[in-house]
């Protein structure tokens, strides 16, 4: 009488049209990868110095940020918001760098990094819960929370400072083994591929996608919105903890003082990449890709010696530019 | 048939949901209350703190971020939020502490700073309004825009150098008999216009209508992207004036001088009972809501350090939210 | 109480909801046998579908007891009632939008097999699951979710108006399958359509005000008996509102109003041509779905047709936005109360909305104009204002009129109401319907689309059909009585024969109205 264990294994349609479908369903992705593309050889046309090594160098800048922009797609998609990432890392990375500090060694940097994941999971629930037993909008939630992660940052590392261990700060500069792979981005599949793929594939990923959907239809489907909704800040406090590890392996200190623009940038990232602020729409990959178009977009600026401040500018153009033409093209689709 | 009266019974008041029902029904009274036991808090804590010197500093600093929560307030009603203020204000006062050497000195500034701002505001209303844009993502946007542009101009006039205005300093620190602190002048007219266009104008209705429900606005045949673009703009050039006001206050100039009142000022609109899904809550809220925080974060400082100052206040954030949540929830 | 009948696979009694001051169901009771197909029947606004969301879990009811299989249930959601091997298809499809149709059925733990042979059955073999839910069209989706909620083999199936919106070949399939359904398995069948009750189901609960008013074995000529405790005290309240009724202005012909020609909106609406005369409310009936919404949406501006011309007072004209349609005086009453009320806002506010809705009016509120025409407004209307801070406190019914005093506190020259008497109390649709002729009298034209056939008669001049998206019928409302109407409205010539099994439950229940009707005013006149 239960629902029986599902049997997946099911006739696969035709190739062609599991490339079609593919491309149907991610042509945003593609998209912004042929953007992607263009850009990088836009990059090496007006800074022919721009060697693979610059890429590397590319991509360590990068990771935070990209990470921001994954935990931030994961609670959008669940149809939530979360503007307290950026506290989260900050509170993250002095927790881990002061610990790194006081207690040296490589054995023990690996528990604290550990214990840090774990302490994002629980920064994560404890907004989860918040926004499930108040149902205040997500927006005030995270945004009060913000004030107590930063406090508690605060409290951890007056100012910045503490260290990283060695091997940390290796994980994320340079080239891993070829110039073509720079670490940093290996680094992130892995993160992405140990945290998003599995989940993605589950039936918790499922769920994540139908709260964001049609949270009736979800609890009608027999979803337990509440608990979904919970878990999907857990998982974000989860992601958000990897880039305030990413921070410190970066720069190797912790720095009290949440960045303001990492959780502007993380969620124009998700919208640019395709992640619909409705929710239900998306995945993480289109993010990332746009974490890197902004960021390659800033830096071309820079080698074209045009006033750095132009590349905030430019970022906020592109934002809010690909935003209205995708408007304007769906006001024109529907009336057509 | 019709829906009872919450009234029926002797000891009506006794119930939670009388409570309830005043806080939904009449937020000043419980809010104003509030902020009456935060100010007792203060002299118990610490005899002698409250004085008319105190109250001078307060309202002096309330009123800039009632000011700039008068923009959340205002676009939350139409179910939206503004994340440009902080960049926009900031961007206000430091253009016209630039033009303070220039030819046209720094009232030629301050016509260049509203009129950029106005610029911003509009661009964001033509976002949100025409082109259906999250109006989180269109002022995101146009915060970093304004923040980038404000940045080149930061660079170009360093020769040029930069002051904040005597006439600025005046208005933001100084007090007319010895009590009344200059930039009410600014704040009681901008306030009371504000108020009466959310009560007594056709416009704030509209304000209202598109919040509450934008179906049913656009089949009454209100244009709503009339009503957005208007809204963004106002909204823009309200924060231009909380800008000048802060840099008048704090006497500096910088790029980033309001960005750190961002957050604190959709706290302020959240606290004064203005419901971020819109079509519920008012500008006096709004006040009072900017009052408690200044009153707060002033106390706080007193008794807390930095860190400890943040939590609570994030906390009291929360708290108060989930009491109105609780309070105007269906049924 | 404490024992159970063993024999019976679903038993709710004592079962109540009240929403605010709305009494959904009042100590309604349900029981279900194994392997039968139980019709569960009411007019609108009845409480069928509190109660089948009772059953499933989605709501927690204020009282009453729930045992399935002779357990009592104690906790209630979705979930829960899927463990008890209950399942349900309703009117909107719980499919999510966002996700393919393979997904969908991970989600809901569905086995893929079964499902797919379900999906055969149902006529629907060739669908592609790796299609986004958001793709497939409404009857595709509700075919989708029967097929899904089959493939777990429930005890009990939930089926609420499951035939509504599907095309007839697919309605068919799901009727046999339905009809075919074990011995073990038992369906709760929710339909307005007699026909399709008499010809599938066993028994029938019949609710009535959100109480169960009885329960009978579908037999030949059962259908009589379901007809006259659904309608009870409804009818007797139409039989009153015959006399209060203004007898309908058959003035001289002048100038038309609106002239439509052939509006179509591309895709159900084709060729719309009418004209709507000042001084009448010209009815229009059609089945679900024939492009009443669509012409509606057009004439309102909230909406562009896709060719045709739409003429207003003799000129041509063109809306690009609803404020284009109001300004020439075209004002509109939805159905959905939902898309006309600020819910937080209060009736003055409300009605005074568009007041202000121009850039020009956007300055100083005059309040003593303004409540002076908002008073005289509520005056109108009757609105029990009491509870007017916030629109949502008010009943169903001051809420519809809320949408109308709107219109009327600024003078209606053409007023469009789309169903305007949905889900409302008899006492309030009399109410609107006295308004309505008085509105005409005054000059007003006033175009009604109405789902109950019944009012066309009590309101109406004259009445169009729409069937697939044309106008293809008009007649006097005198002469419209409901089988008139039902034959246009599947677009059966006059004089040409109904299909048989058409015929048979038009007269089934034509018959049964009737004999209610005269049972009801009897019993009425006795009382008085």
């Amino acid at each position: 009488m239960s629902a029986t264990a599902a049997s997946m294994d099911q006739p696969r349609p035709g190739p062609m049209d599991t490339v079609r479908t593919f491309g149907r369903n991610n042509a945003w992705t593609l998209g912004l990868l042929g953007f992607l593309a263009v850009l990088l050889v836009f990059t090496k046309v007006v800074n022919p110095f721009y060697s693979l090594g610059s890429l590397s160098s590319t991509a360590t800048s990068v990771l935070p940020l990209a990470l921001a922009a994954v935990a931030q797609a994961i609670i959008v998609i669940s149809g939530g918001i979360d503007l307290s990432i950026s506290a989260q890392m900050a509170l993250t990375s002095c927790v881990a760098a002061t610990m790194m500090k006081d207690n040296p060694g490589d054995g023990t940097a690996v528990a604290i990094v550990i214990g840090v994941l774990l302490l994002g999971m629980l920064l994560g629930a404890v907004n989860g819960a918040l926004v499930v037993l108040t149902k205040v909008p997500d927006i005030v939630v995270t945004l009060a929370t913000s004030f107590v992660w930063a406090g508690a940052a605060l409290l951890v590392r007056p100012a910045p400072g503490g260290s990283a261990a060695q091997w940390l700060k290796d994980l994320v500069v340079g080239p891993a083994g070829i110039d073509l792979l720079p670490k940093a981005a290996v680094l992130l599949v892995v993160i992405v591929a140990v945290v998003w793929i599995p989940l993605s594939r589950s039936r918790l990923g499922l769920s994540l996608y139908a709260i964001g959907s049609d949270p009736l239809a979800a609890f009608r489907s027999g979803v337990p919105v509440s608990r979904t909704k919970f878990l999907s800040y857990v998982i974000t406090g989860l992601v958000a903890a990897f880039a305030g590890l990413s921070l410190t392996a970066s720069t190797g200190i912790g720095s009290p003082v949440p960045e303001p623009t990492y959780v502007l940038i993380s969620i124009g990232a998700v919208v640019l990449g395709g992640v619909s602020l409705a929710g239900g729409i998306g995945g993480v990959f289109g993010p990332l890709v746009a974490v890197v178009v902004l960021q390659l977009i800033r830096d071309d600026m820079t080698f074209m010696r045009v006033n750095p401040n132009y590349g905030l500018v430019a970022q906020g153009f592109i934002l809010i530019g690909v935003l209205m033409a995708g408007s304007f093209i769906q006001m024109r689709r529907t009336r057509a | 048939m019709t829906a009872a009266a919450d009234t029926s019974g002797d000891r009506a008041w006794l119930r939670p949901a009388a409570w309830r029902n005043l806080l939904r029904d009449y937020p000043l009274i419980p809010l104003t209350v509030l902020l009456v036991l935060l100010v007792m808090t203060v002299e118990l804590a610490r005899p002698g703190t409250v004085s008319p010197n105190w109250a001078a500093f307060t309202v002096r600093q309330a009123a800039i971020l009632a000011i700039l929560a008068a923009c959340q307030t205002l676009t939350m009603l139409t179910g939206g939020i503004d994340l440009s203020i902080g960049y926009i204000a900031s961007m206000a006062g430091f253009v016209t502490a630039t033009f303070v050497h220039q030819p046209g000195g720094w009232a030629f500034g301050v016509v260049v700073a509203l009129a950029a701002s106005a610029l911003a505001g509009l661009v964001s209303g033509v976002g949100i309004g025409i082109f259906r844009v999250h109006p989180l993502i269109m002022t995101l946007g146009m915060g970093l825009i304004v923040f980038g542009f404000s940045n080149v101009w930061q660079l170009q006039s360093v020769q040029t150098g930069a002051g904040v205005p005597a006439e600025l300093r005046t208005l933001g620190t100084g007090l007319t008999a010895d009590v009344i602190p200059n930039d009410l002048a600014v704040f009681v007219p901008v306030a009371v216009a504000l108020i009466l266009l959310l009560r007594r104008t056709g416009y704030g209705r509209m304000l209202y209508a598109i919040g509450d429900n934008p179906v049913a606005a656009r089949l009454s045949g209100v244009r709503s992207w009339q009503v957005l673009v208007v809204l963004y703009v106002l909204s823009a050039l309200l924060a231009a004036v909380a800008g000048l006001l802060q840099s008048g206050l704090s006497n500096t100039a910088s790029v980033t001088l309001v960005t750190p009142y961002l957050l604190p000022s959709v706290a302020a609109a959240v606290i004064g009972g203005t419901s971020i899904l819109g079509g519920r809550g008012g500008y006096s809220g709004t006040i009072v809501g900017a009052l408690i925080l200044t009153v707060l974060a002033g106390f706080l400082s007193i008794i807390l350090p930095e860190p400890w100052r943040q939590i609570v206040f994030g906390s009291i954030v929360v708290l108060v939210a989930a009491a109105y949540t609780r309070a105007t929830a269906a049924g | 109480m404490t024992s159970t009948t063993t024999d019976l696979l679903l038993e709710a009694t004592d079962v109540s909801k009240t929403y605010g001051a709305v009494v959904a169901l009042d100590h309604a009771s349900l029981s279900v046998r194994p392997g039968e197909v139980h019709a569960l029947m009411g007019a609108n606004g009845a409480g069928k579908s509190t109660f089948v969301k009772i059953l499933t879990g989605a709501v927690t009811p204020d009282t009453g007891r729930i045992v399935v299989h002779g357990q009592e249930r104690s906790s209630h959601s979705p979930a829960e009632a899927r463990r008890n091997g209950i399942v349900s298809v309703y009117q909107e499809p719980a499919v999510i939008p966002d996700l393919d149709i393979r997904d969908n059925l991970r989600l809901t733990q569905t086995p893929l097999e079964p499902f797919r042979r379900w999906l055969s059955e149902l006529g629907l073999e060739k669908l592609n699951l790796s299609t986004l839910a958001r793709r497939l069209p409404l009857a595709s989706l509700r075919i989708v979710d029967l097929a899904r909620a089959l493939a777990i083999e429930p005890d009990v199936l939930l089926l609420d108006e499951i035939t509504a919106a599907l095309p007839a070949n697919l309605s068919e399939r799901v009727l046999q399958v339905v009809q075919r359904q074990g011995t073990d398995r038992s369906v709760i069948f929710i339909s307005h359509r007699l026909i399709e009750v008499a010809a599938v189901c066993n028994r029938a609960t019949v609710l009535r005000n959100g109480e169960t008013v009885g329960v009978l074995d579908i037999t030949a000529g059962s259908e009589d008996r379901m007809v006259e405790l659904m309608l009870g005290e409804v009818v007797a309240g139409l039989g009153q509102r015959e006399q209060s009724a203004a007898t309908p202005v058959q003035g001289s012909r002048q100038a038309a109003r609106v002239e439509a020609r052939q509006l179509s909106d591309d895709r159900r609406l084709r060729d719309a041509t009418f004209d709507l005369y000042p001084g009448e409310v010209l009815g229009v009936v059609a089945l679900e779905g024939q492009g009443q919404d669509e012409l509606f949406d057009i004439l309102a501006g909230a909406e562009r047709p896709a060719s045709g011309s739409l003429l207003v007072d003799g000129k041509p004209v063109s809306f690009r936005h609803p404020a284009d349609a109001i300004r020439i005086g075209m004002v509109y009453v939805a159905a959905d109360r939902a898309e006309a009320l600020l819910m937080q806002r209060s009736v003055r506010e409300n009605i005074s909305l568009p007041f202000s809705a121009r850039v020009s009016t956007w300055g100083w509120i005059n309040r003593g104009r303004e409540g002076r025409k908002v008073d005289k407004a509520v005056e109108t209307l009757q609105i029990d204002a009491r509870a007017g801070a916030e629109v949502r406190r008010l009943s169903g019914g001051n809420q519809q009129k809320v949408t109308i005093a709107r219109w009327v506190a600024s003078g209606v020259k053409t007023m469009l109401c789309f169903d305007p008497t949905r889900g409302i109390d008899i006492r309030t649709k009399n109410q609107i319907y006295v308004l309505l002729r008085e509105l005409a009298a005054t000059g007003a034209a006033i175009l009604l689309y109405t789902s109950e056939l019944k009012e066309i008669q009590l309101a109406c001049d004259r009445v169009i059909v729409i069937f697939g998206g044309r106008v293809v019928a008009e007649m006097p409302a005198a002469g419209a009585d409901e089988a008139a109407l039902l034959r246009a409205a599947h677009n059966l010539k006059q004089g040409a024969e109904l299909p048989e099994e058409v015929v048979a439950a038009t007269s089934v229940e034509m018959a049964a109205v009737q004999a209610a009707i005269d049972q009801a005013s009897g019993s009425a006149s006795r009382r008085a």
